[in-house]
């Protein structure tokens, strides 16, 4: 009985069940959420936070975070739009924009393991020097005509079904990450090293190695998700998904992941990129002004920073007072 | 009254007949305690005793369920930390708190400066206050140093000061010198006298015996929760206090086996770390136990840390077994068969929040696994079985370590390193600061490991460990091996000889 009493204030599974609520309250009382086009908008918008919160949930585990993604996927939509004009083929573009995005993860990650600076500090920086980078290559182009069965892929559905085409490769990267956060060797150590750096590396954890590693993920994913992006709005522009870094940290905070590192499960991740993803579908929906959704995005990410740590209260409580009885 | 109280001056602060409980949990039954004026009473008892719980009561944070607690005789209820710091009683704890950037004076006078107009901070009293006060203690202290940088002696006699600034008469010193060097030891003995001369009544709590009979005139002593004894020093042996302690005669508290040693299973040679330690060379036998002796801050832990490859070396070479370690890289000396049991067990050896089972685990992340992934059957019962032989005492495995006491974790750090098989172990100060009837415990593990051919090397600063436990001792001064010295040998004055730089024996 305490095992499930302990379970059940887990921080994550709340953030599960206020979703469902949250999904059945507009399933039955929002006009015009259910209809399967804006369900396939809900879940198209809320794909490049959803990937990009895969490694960021690992990063900040791990104790570190990276503030330049949103960056690093406008850079990729700005070189793969240079880059089509100047006639290449899109089939060795993607590669070489992944491959950047690889650079981009490189150079925060070497910065941060090899100089011992702060990543917070890091990729505020790179954050500003990669978007400088994304305007000097494309200026204020916007390219448009990428091949039709490419932003088909990213912007079409799965048959007659509400899920966009993108959810599945989605899912496999899902399943890849949670396996390998909660399942391998590696993913362990994370844990360890989010929580203690020092121990960690008394047990033989190659700490740095690990970060790294974490750190060229994510700049892979980031430029995945900025190659996305451009296919699926038919726009690569300089400015692709401005400010993306910020969902993506409300999301994996909301999500139960503990800002100091050590704590949270990709389950509660996943499930405050959906929450934060669905509540900005149902207050557009609802004609919530655009400055209120802010302030409620606001309001949601202190809530998530100080949930958890509530829900841990309650549940030491409970189990102090299940070791008494 | 149980227990003998002699006519003299009246106790200033006294328990009496105090309970007091944490659920079910009974942390203390009927305790009763008198503290006198101008007298050090030690407080005795293993680890979960009660110790703490008694020492928060008189310091006001728990407030007792049952009895009374007496302030020059009279019944008084502490309604927090507060109530009891105005009564006069000041607690300091084995690690300070101070805050690092403040110079002394300023920590000392933190929130009660003395002011001059319009609510400015007097600099030039409070550094003369602070001054005082050092000289009261018979210190030289610059009031005007930062905190940080200040050693673990020089913090707390930073807080004895502070403590003597609110006119403190009862002064409880939860286990001080856990983390001091004898000569530190000596100075903060030479404090604690001349306090007591002032008329202070001291409440002092060490697991190291012959403290509390080198300054202590009363002892009282705790066992699960309940009051055993209070008594005089005078008269008592150690082997008495021992017994009232543990509850039985201790089975010897080191157990030292004779172990043929075997092949040379540790090579270090001509080490160096530039400014911390030179041209270290040494070998470690299988089923030999080495000692490595030296005050702190010699330059041992720095060595180990080396060795194990936590930090790097700048010349010279390790060899476990025959083969070379690469220079930086713990997870090669790991799978050469090498463990290391860190000094700072909270910092170092364990990831607190962590369960019991994952931090033994951690060692094993890359042994224990299929197909890639973690198999956590087989985690589970490596740490079981490992945590069921060190007797580590836990409710469930799953719970954090942060939840057991200190011995119990240290010995969950000795089961996640004994877990690798390693074929040389290093131990750096195993025993610092956990209780008696665990320390023989673990003595008694180290003995059974080189029986079983594992060639330990022991880092400890305490002297009667070393000379009980090791076949040879190196003694480390000032970053260099000044002197090996065979068992047969080695005594306290020829490792404190080589220790303090006077010509080895």
């Amino acid at each position: 009985m305490p095992d499930s009493l302990t379970r059940a204030v887990r921080w994550d599974t709340v953030v599960g069940a206020l979703l469902i609520v949250l999904l059945l309250l507009s399933f039955g009382f929002v006009d015009g959420f259910g209809n399967s086009l804006n369900l396939s908008f809900l879940i198209g918008n809320t794909l490049p936070i959803a990937l990009i919160a895969l490694p960021m949930t690992l990063l900040v585990v791990a104790g570190e975070i990276d503030l330049s993604v949103a960056s690093t996927a406008g850079l990729s939509g700005a070189v793969m739009g240079k880059l089509w004009n100047e006639g290449m083929a899109i089939e060795t573009i993607i590669p070489l924009c992944l491959l950047l995005g690889v650079v981009c993860g490189l150079v925060n990650g070497l910065l941060v393991t090899r100089l011992g600076l702060p990543s917070l500090a890091v990729t505020i920086g790179t954050l500003a020097a990669y978007r400088g980078i994304a305007q000097i290559v494309l200026g204020s182009d916007a390219v448009t005509d990428f091949p039709t069965q490419y932003q088909d892929f990213a912007a079409g559905r799965l048959g007659d079904t509400f899920l966009p085409r993108a959810f599945l490769p989605f899912l496999g990267l899902l399943v890849i990450a949670v396996v390998v956060l909660h399942a391998t060797p590696f993913g362990r150590s994370l844990f360890a090293v989010g929580a203690s750096e020092e121990a960690a590396r008394f047990a033989g954890i190659r700490v740095k190695r690990n970060k790294l590693v974490l750190f060229v993920a994510t700049g892979f994913m980031a430029s995945l998700t900025g190659v996305f992006w451009a296919l699926h709005y038919a726009s690569a522009r300089y400015d692709n998904a401005t400010g993306l870094e910020l969902s993506v940290v409300a999301a994996v905070l909301l999500g139960g992941i503990d800002f100091d590192g050590g704590r949270g499960t990709l389950g509660g991740a996943i499930a405050g990129v959906f929450l934060l993803g669905a509540l900005q579908n149902v207050m557009s929906l609802l004609n919530v002004s655009a400055q209120s959704q802010i302030v409620v995005t606001g309001v949601l990410l202190v809530v998530s920073v100080l949930g958890p740590r509530v829900a841990r209260q309650i549940s030491l409580a409970r189990h102090r007072a299940a070791k008494a009885v | 009254m149980t227990h003998p109280s002699d006519t003299g001056p009246a106790p200033v602060l006294a328990l009496q007949d105090v309970s007091k409980s944490f659920g079910a949990v009974r942390a203390l039954r009927d305790v009763s305690l008198e503290l006198f004026p101008g007298e050090v009473h030690a407080l005795a008892g293993e680890n979960g005793a009660g110790k703490s719980t008694l020492i928060k009561t008189l310091a006001g944070v728990h407030r007792p369920d049952a009895g009374r607690v007496l302030l020059d005789g009279e019944p008084v209820v502490f309604h927090g930390p507060g109530d009891a710091r105005d009564a006069g009683i000041a607690v300091i704890y084995q690690e300070p708190t101070l805050f690092p950037d403040l110079s002394i004076a300023e920590n000392i006078f933190m929130g009660r400066q003395p002011r001059r107009a319009l609510g400015r901070i007097d600099h030039k009293a409070t550094r003369a206050a602070t001054t005082a006060l050092m000289k009261r203690l018979g210190v030289a202290l610059d009031p005007d140093r930062p905190a940080r940088g200040l050693s673990i002696a020089d913090q707390q006699i930073v807080e004895i000061a502070k403590a003597l600034s609110f006119d403190a008469r009862v002064l409880i010193m939860d286990e001080p010198t856990a983390a001091l060097t004898g000569s530190e030891v000596a100075r903060l003995f030479g404090v604690v006298r001349t306090l007591r001369d002032q008329g202070a009544a001291v409440l002092f709590i060490s697991h190291r015996l012959e403290e509390i009979f080198q300054i202590c005139r009363r002892v009282t002593t705790l066992r699960d929760g309940a009051w055993i004894a209070g008594e005089l020093v005078d008269g008592m042996t150690e082997d008495d206090l021992v017994r009232r302690m543990v509850g039985r005669d201790l089975d010897e508290l080191y157990p030292k086996q004779d172990v043929p040693a075997g092949e040379v299973a540790l090579a270090v040679r001509r080490l160096t770390r530039e400014g911390i330690f030179t041209d270290i060379s040494f070998e470690v036998r299988s089923g030999e136990i080495v000692g490595l002796a030296g005050l702190v801050g010699a330059g041992r832990t720095e060595v180990a840390r080396a060795v194990f490859g936590v930090d790097r070396w700048d010349a010279g070479e390790v060899e476990v077994r025959g083969r070379k370690l690469t220079n930086g890289a713990p997870s090669v000396a790991m799978s050469a068969g090498l463990a290391l049991v860190p000094e700072d067990r909270r910092a170092q050896g364990l990831v607190m929040d962590m369960s019991i089972e994952r931090n033994i685990g951690l060692t094993g992340l890359r042994t224990t696994v299929k197909a890639g992934l973690v198999d956590r059957g087989a985690e589970r019962s490596r740490s079981l079985d490992w945590a069921v032989r060190l007797q580590v005492k836990f409710a469930r495995i799953a719970d954090a370590v942060s939840t057991l006491s200190g011995g119990n974790q240290q010995k969950v750090v000795l089961a996640k390193w004994l877990a690798t098989g390693p074929r040389v172990l290093i131990v750096d100060e195993p025993t610092r600061g956990i209780d008696v009837g665990t320390k023989a415990e673990v003595h008694r593990l180290l003995g059974e490991l080189a029986a079983d051919g594992v060639a330990v090397l022991m880092i400890s600063s305490d002297l009667p460990e070393i000379l009980g436990m090791a076949d040879r001792v190196l003694v480390m001064h000032e970053g260099r091996i000044t002197a090996e010295i065979p068992r047969s040998e080695a005594s306290e004055e020829t490792v404190m000889a080589a220790a303090t730089g006077r010509a080895a024996a």
